[in-house]
Protein backbone atom coordinates (compact mmCIF):
# COMPACT_ATOMS: atom_id res chain seq x y z
CA UNK A 1 0.00 0.00 0.00
CA UNK A 2 0.75 3.71 -0.48
CA UNK A 3 -0.50 7.31 -0.38
CA UNK A 4 -0.91 6.98 -4.05
CA UNK A 5 -3.72 3.92 -2.89
CA UNK A 6 -4.71 4.41 0.52
CA UNK A 7 -5.58 8.23 0.33
CA UNK A 8 -7.48 10.70 -1.65
CA UNK A 9 -7.45 14.62 -1.33
CA UNK A 10 -10.05 16.96 -0.97
CA UNK A 11 -10.12 18.31 -4.40
CA UNK A 12 -10.00 14.43 -5.99
CA UNK A 13 -13.42 13.86 -3.49
CA UNK A 14 -15.13 17.21 -4.76
CA UNK A 15 -14.35 16.03 -8.32
CA UNK A 16 -15.39 12.59 -8.12
CA UNK A 17 -18.72 13.25 -6.16
CA UNK A 18 -20.88 11.79 -9.08
CA UNK A 19 -18.25 8.69 -10.26
CA UNK A 20 -20.29 5.53 -10.52
CA UNK A 21 -18.99 2.77 -8.51
CA UNK A 22 -17.55 5.65 -5.71
CA UNK A 23 -19.42 5.97 -2.54
CA UNK A 24 -18.39 8.53 -0.01
CA UNK A 25 -18.94 7.35 3.20
CA UNK A 26 -18.98 9.27 6.65
CA UNK A 27 -18.07 7.47 10.32
CA UNK A 28 -18.50 8.95 13.20
CA UNK A 29 -19.67 8.07 16.56
CA UNK A 30 -21.47 10.99 16.83
CA UNK A 31 -23.85 11.27 13.76
CA UNK A 32 -25.43 14.52 14.47
CA UNK A 33 -22.66 15.98 12.67
CA UNK A 34 -23.79 13.85 9.05
CA UNK A 35 -27.51 14.66 9.68
CA UNK A 36 -26.57 18.55 10.05
CA UNK A 37 -24.59 18.59 6.35
CA UNK A 38 -22.46 15.98 4.98
CA UNK A 39 -20.51 15.38 1.39
CA UNK A 40 -22.97 15.54 -1.10
CA UNK A 41 -24.04 12.16 -1.51
CA UNK A 42 -22.48 10.58 1.50
CA UNK A 43 -23.89 7.74 3.40
CA UNK A 44 -23.50 7.40 7.42
CA UNK A 45 -22.00 4.58 9.75
CA UNK A 46 -22.08 4.88 13.00
CA UNK A 47 -19.15 3.82 15.22
CA UNK A 48 -21.00 1.91 17.88
CA UNK A 49 -24.72 1.03 16.30
CA UNK A 50 -23.11 -0.18 12.98
CA UNK A 51 -20.00 -1.65 13.49
CA UNK A 52 -19.65 -2.68 17.08
CA UNK A 53 -21.78 -5.90 18.47
CA UNK A 54 -24.56 -4.59 20.62
CA UNK A 55 -24.25 -7.10 23.74
CA UNK A 56 -20.69 -8.41 23.82
CA UNK A 57 -17.70 -6.45 23.60
CA UNK A 58 -16.20 -6.75 20.00
CA UNK A 59 -17.17 -5.30 16.52
CA UNK A 60 -19.82 -6.67 14.39
CA UNK A 61 -18.81 -10.15 12.81
CA UNK A 62 -18.41 -11.15 9.07
CA UNK A 63 -22.14 -11.52 8.55
CA UNK A 64 -23.23 -8.55 11.05
CA UNK A 65 -20.69 -6.68 8.69
CA UNK A 66 -22.07 -8.18 5.12
CA UNK A 67 -25.84 -7.31 6.41
CA UNK A 68 -24.82 -3.70 7.49
CA UNK A 69 -22.94 -3.01 3.99
CA UNK A 70 -25.96 -4.78 1.69
CA UNK A 71 -28.49 -2.71 3.50
CA UNK A 72 -26.56 0.48 3.38
CA UNK A 73 -25.56 0.10 -0.62
CA UNK A 74 -22.38 -1.05 -0.94
CA UNK A 75 -21.01 -3.77 -3.01
CA UNK A 76 -17.64 -5.85 -3.22
CA UNK A 77 -16.14 -3.92 -6.36
CA UNK A 78 -17.61 -0.23 -5.05
CA UNK A 79 -14.49 2.34 -4.26
CA UNK A 80 -14.95 3.37 -0.91
CA UNK A 81 -13.96 6.39 0.17
CA UNK A 82 -13.67 6.72 4.30
CA UNK A 83 -13.88 10.15 6.13
CA UNK A 84 -14.90 11.72 9.30
CA UNK A 85 -14.63 13.85 12.11
CA UNK A 86 -11.92 13.55 14.87
CA UNK A 87 -9.27 14.10 12.25
CA UNK A 88 -10.55 10.66 10.59
CA UNK A 89 -9.86 8.67 13.85
CA UNK A 90 -13.50 6.68 13.27
CA UNK A 91 -13.08 6.69 9.12
CA UNK A 92 -9.68 5.07 9.96
CA UNK A 93 -11.02 2.79 12.28
CA UNK A 94 -14.04 2.04 9.83
CA UNK A 95 -10.74 1.79 7.16
CA UNK A 96 -9.29 -0.95 9.27
CA UNK A 97 -12.59 -2.74 9.11
CA UNK A 98 -13.04 -3.20 5.78
CA UNK A 99 -9.36 -4.68 5.39
CA UNK A 100 -9.93 -6.52 8.15
CA UNK A 101 -13.43 -7.88 5.97
CA UNK A 102 -11.06 -8.16 2.92
CA UNK A 103 -12.58 -4.97 1.00
CA UNK A 104 -11.02 -4.37 -2.67
CA UNK A 105 -10.55 -0.53 -3.11
CA UNK A 106 -10.71 1.75 0.40
CA UNK A 107 -9.47 5.05 0.55
CA UNK A 108 -9.24 7.48 3.12
CA UNK A 109 -9.98 11.22 2.36
CA UNK A 110 -6.97 13.07 3.92
CA UNK A 111 -8.14 15.47 6.22
CA UNK A 112 -11.54 14.40 6.37
CA UNK A 113 -14.26 16.91 7.71
CA UNK A 114 -12.20 19.10 9.45
CA UNK A 115 -10.01 19.82 5.54
CA UNK A 116 -13.29 19.97 4.17
CA UNK A 117 -15.01 22.38 6.60
CA UNK A 118 -11.16 24.73 6.40
CA UNK A 119 -11.37 24.76 2.80
CA UNK A 120 -15.62 26.02 2.81
CA UNK A 121 -16.08 22.98 0.39
CA UNK A 122 -20.06 22.16 -0.18
CA UNK A 123 -22.31 20.14 2.52
CA UNK A 124 -25.93 18.43 1.50
CA UNK A 125 -28.61 17.31 4.01
CA UNK A 126 -29.88 15.38 1.40
CA UNK A 127 -30.35 11.33 2.21
CA UNK A 128 -28.82 9.15 -0.69
CA UNK A 129 -31.24 6.43 -1.68
CA UNK A 130 -29.25 3.56 -2.80
CA UNK A 131 -30.50 -0.02 -3.74
CA UNK A 132 -29.52 -2.81 -1.13
CA UNK A 133 -26.42 -5.03 -2.31
CA UNK A 134 -25.59 -9.01 -1.53
CA UNK A 135 -22.44 -7.58 0.13
CA UNK A 136 -20.29 -10.69 1.14
CA UNK A 137 -17.41 -9.73 3.64
CA UNK A 138 -14.41 -12.10 3.28
CA UNK A 139 -13.00 -14.25 6.52
CA UNK A 140 -11.55 -11.43 9.07
CA UNK A 141 -7.88 -11.04 8.38
CA UNK A 142 -6.23 -11.33 11.85
CA UNK A 143 -2.70 -10.48 10.73
CA UNK A 144 -4.12 -7.10 11.10
CA UNK A 145 -5.71 -7.59 14.81
CA UNK A 146 -4.11 -8.21 18.37
CA UNK A 147 -5.55 -9.42 21.27
CA UNK A 148 -4.31 -8.90 24.73
CA UNK A 149 -2.33 -12.40 25.44
CA UNK A 150 -0.24 -11.06 22.67
CA UNK A 151 0.31 -7.79 23.39
CA UNK A 152 1.35 -9.02 26.97
CA UNK A 153 3.88 -11.39 25.35
CA UNK A 154 5.15 -8.49 22.35
CA UNK A 155 6.70 -6.71 25.65
CA UNK A 156 10.04 -6.25 25.23
CA UNK A 157 10.02 -8.26 21.78
CA UNK A 158 8.01 -6.08 19.50
CA UNK A 159 7.45 -2.58 18.65
CA UNK A 160 4.77 -1.50 21.14
CA UNK A 161 3.36 2.27 19.87
CA UNK A 162 0.82 3.83 22.64
CA UNK A 163 -0.23 6.66 20.42
CA UNK A 164 -2.31 8.43 23.24
CA UNK A 165 -1.52 11.53 24.55
CA UNK A 166 1.71 12.36 26.50
CA UNK A 167 -0.26 12.70 29.67
CA UNK A 168 -2.32 9.43 29.40
CA UNK A 169 0.92 7.46 28.66
CA UNK A 170 2.43 8.94 31.59
CA UNK A 171 -0.69 7.91 33.78
CA UNK A 172 -1.71 11.79 34.48
CA UNK A 173 -4.49 11.35 32.77
CA UNK A 174 -6.95 8.64 32.28
CA UNK A 175 -8.39 9.26 28.84
CA UNK A 176 -8.33 12.12 26.46
CA UNK A 177 -8.59 16.18 27.83
CA UNK A 178 -12.15 16.68 26.20
CA UNK A 179 -13.72 13.85 28.20
CA UNK A 180 -14.27 13.76 31.91
CA UNK A 181 -11.61 12.25 33.69
CA UNK A 182 -13.69 9.37 35.74
CA UNK A 183 -12.26 6.48 35.01
CA UNK A 184 -11.82 3.73 37.60
CA UNK A 185 -9.18 1.21 35.80
CA UNK A 186 -5.15 1.98 36.29
CA UNK A 187 -3.37 4.48 34.45
CA UNK A 188 -0.14 4.20 32.69
CA UNK A 189 0.97 2.43 29.46
CA UNK A 190 2.33 -1.29 28.52
CA UNK A 191 6.11 -1.38 29.48
CA UNK A 192 8.56 -0.84 26.72
CA UNK A 193 6.31 0.93 24.42
CA UNK A 194 7.15 3.91 22.64
CA UNK A 195 4.77 7.06 22.76
CA UNK A 196 4.02 8.35 19.71
CA UNK A 197 0.65 10.60 19.79
CA UNK A 198 -1.75 9.73 16.97
CA UNK A 199 -1.29 13.81 16.43
CA UNK A 200 2.46 13.87 15.82
CA UNK A 201 1.35 12.17 11.98
CA UNK A 202 -1.39 14.86 11.47
CA UNK A 203 -1.26 18.44 10.48
CA UNK A 204 -3.30 20.79 12.00
CA UNK A 205 -5.78 20.92 9.14
CA UNK A 206 -6.41 16.66 9.91
CA UNK A 207 -4.36 16.09 6.67
CA UNK A 208 -1.49 13.09 7.08
CA UNK A 209 2.29 14.48 7.05
CA UNK A 210 4.37 13.66 4.12
CA UNK A 211 6.06 9.80 4.16
CA UNK A 212 9.27 11.72 5.05
CA UNK A 213 8.56 13.55 7.82
CA UNK A 214 6.10 10.16 9.54
CA UNK A 215 9.50 8.21 8.49
CA UNK A 216 11.35 10.57 10.69
CA UNK A 217 8.70 10.98 13.09
CA UNK A 218 8.79 7.19 14.11
CA UNK A 219 12.35 6.10 13.19
CA UNK A 220 13.21 8.96 16.09
CA UNK A 221 11.11 7.97 18.54
CA UNK A 222 12.32 4.27 18.42
CA UNK A 223 10.20 2.50 15.99
CA UNK A 224 12.32 -0.69 14.72
CA UNK A 225 11.78 -1.27 11.53
CA UNK A 226 13.08 -4.68 11.55
CA UNK A 227 10.40 -5.73 13.95
CA UNK A 228 6.61 -6.85 13.66
CA UNK A 229 4.60 -3.50 15.09
CA UNK A 230 1.46 -3.43 17.73
CA UNK A 231 -0.49 0.16 18.29
CA UNK A 232 -2.65 0.60 20.82
CA UNK A 233 -4.57 3.91 22.55
CA UNK A 234 -8.09 3.75 24.55
CA UNK A 235 -10.35 2.17 22.68
CA UNK A 236 -8.47 1.85 19.18
CA UNK A 237 -9.83 4.16 17.34
CA UNK A 238 -7.01 6.55 17.58
CA UNK A 239 -4.34 3.70 17.04
CA UNK A 240 -6.24 2.99 13.68
CA UNK A 241 -4.79 6.33 12.94
CA UNK A 242 -1.43 5.07 13.27
CA UNK A 243 -1.82 2.22 12.01
CA UNK A 244 -2.76 3.23 8.93
CA UNK A 245 -0.01 5.37 8.90
CA UNK A 246 2.60 2.60 9.41
CA UNK A 247 1.01 -0.25 7.31
CA UNK A 248 -0.93 1.99 4.60
CA UNK A 249 1.78 5.16 4.09
CA UNK A 250 4.79 3.58 5.19
CA UNK A 251 4.07 0.25 3.79
CA UNK A 252 4.89 -1.53 7.04
CA UNK A 253 5.02 -5.40 7.06
CA UNK A 254 3.20 -6.88 10.17
CA UNK A 255 1.63 -4.15 11.91
CA UNK A 256 -1.65 -4.72 14.30
CA UNK A 257 -4.15 -2.61 15.85
CA UNK A 258 -5.08 -3.64 19.35
CA UNK A 259 -8.67 -2.84 19.58
CA UNK A 260 -8.74 -3.85 23.34
CA UNK A 261 -6.28 -0.97 24.19
CA UNK A 262 -6.37 0.62 27.56
CA UNK A 263 -9.84 0.48 28.60
CA UNK A 264 -8.88 -3.88 28.46
CA UNK A 265 -5.30 -3.79 29.04
CA UNK A 266 -5.53 -1.21 31.98
CA UNK A 267 -7.90 -3.27 33.78
CA UNK A 268 -6.68 -7.04 33.10
CA UNK A 269 -5.15 -8.53 36.57
CA UNK A 270 -1.78 -8.82 37.35
CA UNK A 271 -0.72 -7.68 34.13
CA UNK A 272 2.57 -4.91 34.19
CA UNK A 273 2.04 -1.64 34.04
CA UNK A 274 5.05 1.23 33.56
CA UNK A 275 4.32 4.97 34.91
CA UNK A 276 6.14 8.18 33.78
CA UNK A 277 7.14 9.61 30.46
CA UNK A 278 9.84 6.50 29.89
CA UNK A 279 8.55 3.10 28.09
CA UNK A 280 9.86 1.22 31.42
CA UNK A 281 11.56 -2.21 30.97
CA UNK A 282 10.36 -5.54 30.28
CA UNK B 1 -22.50 7.06 36.20
CA UNK B 2 -22.14 8.89 32.45
CA UNK B 3 -24.04 8.45 29.62
CA UNK B 4 -22.10 5.37 27.92
CA UNK B 5 -21.58 8.21 24.95
CA UNK B 6 -18.82 9.58 27.03
CA UNK B 7 -18.07 6.80 29.09
CA UNK B 8 -16.99 4.30 25.84
CA UNK B 9 -16.14 6.76 23.14
CA UNK B 10 -13.46 9.44 22.22
CA UNK B 11 -15.61 11.71 20.65
CA UNK B 12 -16.47 14.80 21.75
CA UNK B 13 -19.74 14.93 23.55
CA UNK B 14 -22.30 18.00 22.55
CA UNK B 15 -20.02 20.93 23.87
CA UNK B 16 -23.36 22.93 24.31
CA UNK B 17 -24.67 20.49 26.49
CA UNK B 18 -25.04 21.34 30.48
CA UNK B 19 -21.97 19.52 31.98
CA UNK B 20 -22.78 16.23 33.32
CA UNK B 21 -24.21 16.22 37.26
CA UNK B 22 -21.64 13.37 37.24
CA UNK B 23 -18.68 15.85 36.70
CA UNK B 24 -17.37 16.41 39.82
CA UNK B 25 -15.78 20.65 39.40
CA UNK B 26 -14.00 20.14 42.89
CA UNK B 27 -11.52 17.79 40.65
CA UNK B 28 -11.85 18.59 37.74
CA UNK B 29 -10.49 21.92 35.41
CA UNK B 30 -12.43 22.53 33.10
CA UNK B 31 -11.20 24.99 29.71
CA UNK B 32 -14.72 26.92 28.28
CA UNK B 33 -15.20 29.63 26.21
CA UNK B 34 -17.09 31.14 22.76
CA UNK B 35 -15.60 31.09 19.57
CA UNK B 36 -16.03 34.66 17.91
CA UNK B 37 -15.04 36.68 14.89
CA UNK B 38 -13.52 40.44 15.49
CA UNK B 39 -17.24 41.48 15.00
CA UNK B 40 -18.48 39.49 18.04
CA UNK B 41 -20.13 36.82 15.76
CA UNK B 42 -20.14 33.02 17.16
CA UNK B 43 -18.44 30.81 14.95
CA UNK B 44 -20.11 27.39 15.03
CA UNK B 45 -18.04 24.43 13.28
CA UNK B 46 -14.93 25.96 14.42
CA UNK B 47 -12.25 23.37 15.51
CA UNK B 48 -10.38 24.68 18.81
CA UNK B 49 -7.19 22.23 19.80
CA UNK B 50 -5.99 22.41 23.07
CA UNK B 51 -2.42 22.39 23.27
CA UNK B 52 -0.27 22.16 26.54
CA UNK B 53 2.50 24.32 28.18
CA UNK B 54 5.52 22.95 25.11
CA UNK B 55 2.92 23.17 22.87
CA UNK B 56 2.18 19.85 22.22
CA UNK B 57 -1.65 18.64 20.81
CA UNK B 58 -3.72 17.21 23.67
CA UNK B 59 -7.26 17.48 22.22
CA UNK B 60 -9.55 19.13 19.85
CA UNK B 61 -13.25 19.76 19.89
CA UNK B 62 -15.79 21.36 17.11
CA UNK B 63 -17.80 24.34 18.87
CA UNK B 64 -21.47 24.22 18.75
CA UNK B 65 -23.79 26.22 16.82
CA UNK B 66 -23.66 28.77 19.41
CA UNK B 67 -19.48 28.62 19.24
CA UNK B 68 -18.96 27.32 22.57
CA UNK B 69 -16.12 24.37 23.39
CA UNK B 70 -15.03 22.73 26.22
CA UNK B 71 -11.70 20.86 27.39
CA UNK B 72 -11.65 18.80 30.83
CA UNK B 73 -7.56 19.68 31.46
CA UNK B 74 -5.46 20.27 34.41
CA UNK B 75 -4.38 23.00 36.11
CA UNK B 76 -1.46 24.63 34.84
CA UNK B 77 -0.77 26.86 31.44
CA UNK B 78 -2.33 25.69 27.89
CA UNK B 79 -2.72 27.62 24.72
CA UNK B 80 -6.18 27.14 22.51
CA UNK B 81 -5.92 27.21 19.14
CA UNK B 82 -8.84 27.98 17.22
CA UNK B 83 -8.97 26.95 13.57
CA UNK B 84 -12.43 28.19 11.18
CA UNK B 85 -13.19 28.46 7.77
CA UNK B 86 -13.04 32.52 9.12
CA UNK B 87 -9.82 32.59 10.01
CA UNK B 88 -8.06 31.31 13.10
CA UNK B 89 -6.74 32.59 16.62
CA UNK B 90 -4.59 31.46 19.79
CA UNK B 91 -5.11 32.26 23.26
CA UNK B 92 -3.00 31.45 26.55
CA UNK B 93 -4.58 29.77 29.63
CA UNK B 94 -3.47 29.77 32.84
CA UNK B 95 -6.22 27.10 33.87
CA UNK B 96 -7.20 26.51 37.92
CA UNK B 97 -9.37 23.74 39.40
CA UNK B 98 -13.01 23.90 38.60
CA UNK B 99 -14.23 26.14 35.55
CA UNK B 100 -12.07 28.32 33.35
CA UNK B 101 -14.21 30.46 31.03
CA UNK B 102 -12.49 32.35 28.04
CA UNK B 103 -13.39 34.00 24.88
CA UNK B 104 -11.84 33.12 21.91
CA UNK B 105 -11.10 35.58 18.55
CA UNK B 106 -10.33 34.25 15.24
CA UNK B 107 -9.13 36.29 12.04
CA UNK B 108 -8.28 36.05 8.64
CA UNK B 109 -4.46 35.87 8.20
Amino acid sequence: MSRDTALVSADWAEKNLDTPGVVFVEVDEDTTAYDGGHIPGAIKLDWKKDLQDPVRRDFVNQEQFSALLSERGISNDDTVILYGGNNNWFAAYAYWYFKLYGHGDVKLLDGGRKKWELDARPYSKDLPQRAATQYQAKEPDLSIRAFRDEVVQAIGVKNLVDVRSPDEFAGRLLAPAHLPQEQSQRAGHIPTAISVPWSKAANEDGTFKSDEELAKIYGDAGLDGGKDTIAYCRIGERSSHTWFVLKELLGQENVKNYDGSWTEYGSLIGVPIALGDEPGKA
Amino acid sequence: MTTPHIADGCAAPDQSAPIPASVDLEKETVITGVVTTAEGDAVGGAYVRLLDSSGEFTAEVVTSPEGVFRFFAAPGSWTLRALSRHGNGDLAVDATRGVNEVGLNVAAA
